[in-house]
């Protein structure tokens, strides 16, 4: 008795219609991704299922990483019991046994594509049923709408045993929606706001903003560690520091203090932009969310957005602090983004920055010096790492840091 | 030389001596400092941190590195009593429970608390049904180590986790000294709020352990201090340790892998070589870890046994190596069989995975040919 198979149903996608196979391949491509350390693992799809031929892999493991494939809406590991009843009971009270959640009830739904075996799908049902019951303590049967559905399949060359379902990450495929790149401060908004945008099929890069001496070593490998994070779910990320110092500088000689934060994230947005543009993306995302801080009120959004016609984008927009925490720690992120070390939107904060900053006074205060040519060759001289998640544990640790392990 | 007294500490490897070495001499910085030289400690501190995680499937924020197996045992049970001393004042733990257990429970029995000592069977474990009825509403934690130091009986962790899951105001804490690398121990599936290891236990360095403190669980800190390791361990941080520490975890797990068959048979031959000779009697249990073995000769003194080994080259001990120079009979066995004459006259003999089946085969030869000679002298 062991697990032969798992059974992956799309979401959304099987609501595709002519580009669906786009959709399909992209999900077949990250799955076959996640498959790769498990050599014997065999992937097939249908129509709108794909299957996981296990082949003596460790099913819980592979479920494992699974839930963290977007664009999966469930799955089922299924049982392969040789056609003998006694074994088949076993396999029923194994099968239940091994659930990832407490039922309380439950039904027996045998089918029989093979007539030929003893015993009919009624006898089935009773006998699994009855066997369940008496093996078991505090359940019973509802054949209406029980907690747990154990199917039951009847062929040629085995029985099959499946019917736990175990929800997916859901979302569209990674990389099927184009790709955007991320503002990654270290904080704790702005790796969820990725998180979110790789659910909805987005492939991302990240851009950081670091300002040697004002920001440390750490909070750049906070950055990194962050990047790793998000990496987990698409194997690898590119992530672009951008040496931001100058114009920090400048800004701090040439602008009012109160409007010194609004042209920070003018001038961010600005070098994230012509990054994009390199790296043929098409959005930018942020971590915003509505009112949070300064820079985060619609007069500053307003102020802030002027400098590009880039689509922005704020998942986190509606969002309130508390939900935003919550999914941080889903997304086991919070532990970095808590590590207390200044970063590029802490150090220079003014003490009291406009939260009603306007368009026509900010271009008026830039209007004095040349920032474009400071954001030149701040885009030039971008360090672009690319983060593997499977090396990424060692990242940033030399070799001679590694051999101490 | 055979070395034989693996639980009263392990060689340690080279590997690991060697990391203690560059770390200490290289990468000597304080990880609080601001600086590259702190930050690169601090690096490796959390390397090692996250490995240990990931070696005992727990979080990194979930390992808090300490002195060893003592402070991590009376951190957990000082540290849990104290700071839940507002929901009660009762502790439960058992009667073969290592010294500094044993005494931190009486420690706090002196101050207001009060402690039930859960017996044991002949095979050295617990009764579920004991611990139930031992419930009450103020109690507060429950403690229980994994394998016994001195005869390697092996409680049921797991189940004792499962039961007090159904009570929310009990933390439980395992002392996982002498099992881990030896006698597997999933702490997240066993419901542990608080485990404790030792780096010298695994062929790593004096001076290292390690508390598993789960997440949000309430525990006041013995020191007070700088604040190092999330306020719970004040005292700048041993990095060289907390390496050495990991990497020793690594390769006893490694050798965990393929050398646990070898552990089984060593300990095999050593019973059956022992059991059928008369005026021996064992004491470990049969299901007990694999690389214990505890038996007592009966009449005859164990220090004088422990010597006349020692003259052939075989290093055994008599209890624990922490309460042998006390010269009591041992609490473990005592309360296995209540027999004090055999409680006094034990002899432990305790595996790596560095030993060979030939040294067994050794062992057993000599141990016979030592109660023959002393049995002529002393009767």
């Amino acid at each position: 008795m062991e697990f032969d198979h798992i059974i992956i149903r799309y979401g959304e996608i099987s609501t595709k219609k002519r580009n669906r196979k786009g959709f399909v391949d992209k999900l077949k491509a990250n799955i076959r991704r996640v498959l790769e350390e498990f050599e014997n693992a065999k992937l097939s799809a249908s129509r709108d299922r794909m299957y996981i031929l296990l082949n003596g892999e460790d099913h819980k493991e592979i479920l494992n990483l699974l839930k963290g494939v977007f664009g999966i809406q469930s799955l089922s590991p299924a049982l392969k019991i040789d056609r003998d009843i006694e074994e088949l009971k076993n396999a029923v009270l194994f099968y239940f046994n091994q659930l990832s959640r407490q039922v309380a009830t439950f039904k027996i739904t045998a089918k029989r594509a093979d007539k030929d075996f003893p015993y009919n799908t009624d006898e089935l049902n009773h006998i699994l049923g009855g066997h369940l019951l008496k093996n078991t303590e505090g359940i019973t049967v509802d054949v209406k709408n029980p907690d747990f559905n154990l199917r039951v399949e009847v062929r040629k060359e085995a029985v099959y045993l499946t019917g736990e379902v175990i929800q997916g990450a859901g979302g569209l495929p990674l990389g099927s929606s184009g790709k955007a790149m991320l503002m990654l401060s270290g904080g704790i908004d702005s790796p969820v706001a990725g998180f979110l945008s790789m659910k909805r099929g987005l492939e991302i890069e990240c851009i950081h903003f670091y300002s040697p001496p004002f920001t440390s070593e750490r909070s750049r490998q906070k950055a990194v560690d962050l990047a790793g994070k998000l990496a987990e779910v698409s194997g690898k990320i590119k992530l672009h520091i951008v040496p931001f110092t100058d114009i920090q500088l400048l800004i701090q000689k040439q602008i009012p203090e109160n409007y010194t934060m609004t042209t920070t994230r003018r001038m961010m947005l600005k070098v994230a932009d012509k990054i994009m543009e390199k790296q043929q993306g098409m959005a930018i995302i942020t971590g915003e969310s509505l009112g949070q801080v300064a820079s985060q009120t619609l007069n500053s959004m307003y102020a802030i957005n002027e400098v590009t016609n880039t689509p922005v984008l704020r998942p986190l927009i509606a969002m309130d602090k508390l939900d935003i925490i919550e999914l941080a720690r889903g997304y086991d992120t919070l532990e970095i983004s808590n590590r207390p070390y200044e970063d590029c939107c802490t150090v220079f904060t003014p003490a009291t920055p406009k939260t009603k900053p306007r368009r026509d006074k900010v271009s008026f205060y830039e209007s004095f010096v040349d920032f474009d040519e400071l954001v030149n060759e701040a885009v030039n001289k971008v360090e672009t790492i690319t983060i593997n998640h499977k090396q990424q544990k060692d990242l940033g640790a030399s070799d001679e840091m590694e051999d101490l392990f | 030389m055979i070395y034989f007294d693996n639980s009263a500490t392990t060689k340690p490897y080279p590997e690991v001596i060697e990391s203690f070495v560059k770390v200490s001499s290289e990468f000597f910085g304080n990880p609080s400092s601001l600086h590259g030289i702190g930050a690169q400690a601090e690096k490796l501190l959390t390397k090692a941190r996250n490995q240990i995680a990931e070696l005992l499937d727990i979080r990194g924020s979930e390992v808090y590195f300490t002195s060893g197996g003592t402070e991590g045992n009376n951190l957990a049970i000082k540290g849990a009593a104290f700071a839940n001393s507002g929901k009660g004042k009762h502790i439960i733990t058992t009667e073969i429970e290592h010294a500094s257990v044993f005494d931190a429970c009486d420690y706090l029995k002196n101050n207001g608390f009060d402690i039930t000592y859960l017996p044991v069977n002949r095979n050295g474990k617990i009764q579920l049904a004991d611990l139930v009825r031992a419930i009450r509403k103020e109690t507060i934690l429950v403690s229980a180590m994994h394998v016994n130091n001195e005869t390697g009986a092996i409680q049921p962790i797991t189940e004792i986790g499962k039961l007090l899951s159904a009570y929310p105001n009990i933390l439980f804490h395992v002392d996982h000294v002498q099992g881990v690398g030896k006698v597997p121990l999933d702490i997240k599936k066993s419901g542990i709020d608080l485990c404790t290891i030792s780096g010298h236990k695994f062929h790593g360095l004096k001076g290292n352990g390690v508390l598993f403190i789960k997440d949000g669980t309430n525990i006041s800190p013995l020191f007070s201090g700088g604040s190092q390791e999330s306020k719970k361990r004040s005292g700048t941080e041993n990095v060289a340790g907390a390496v050495a520490l990991a990497k020793a975890l690594r390769i006893t797990m490694e050798n965990q892998k393929t050398g646990l068959e070898k552990l089984k048979a060593i300990r095999q031959m050593l019973w059956e070589g022992l059991e059928a000779f008369e005026g021996i009697e064992i004491n470990s249990p049969v299901e007990g870890a694999p690389h214990i073995l505890n038996f007592s000769i009966p009449g005859l003194k164990s220090e004088v046994f422990v010597h006349a080994l020692e003259e052939d080259g075989i290093f055994v001990s008599t209890t624990s190596a922490c309460s042998s120079k006390k010269k009591s009979p041992s609490r473990t066995v005592m309360a296995m069989f209540g027999n004090l004459e055999r409680a006094e006259s034990i002899i432990r003999i305790s595996l790596s995975y560095q030993n060979e089946l030939q040294e067994a085969k050794r062992v057993v030869k000599m141990v016979r040919n030592t109660v023959n000679n002393l049995q002529k002298v002393m009767r």
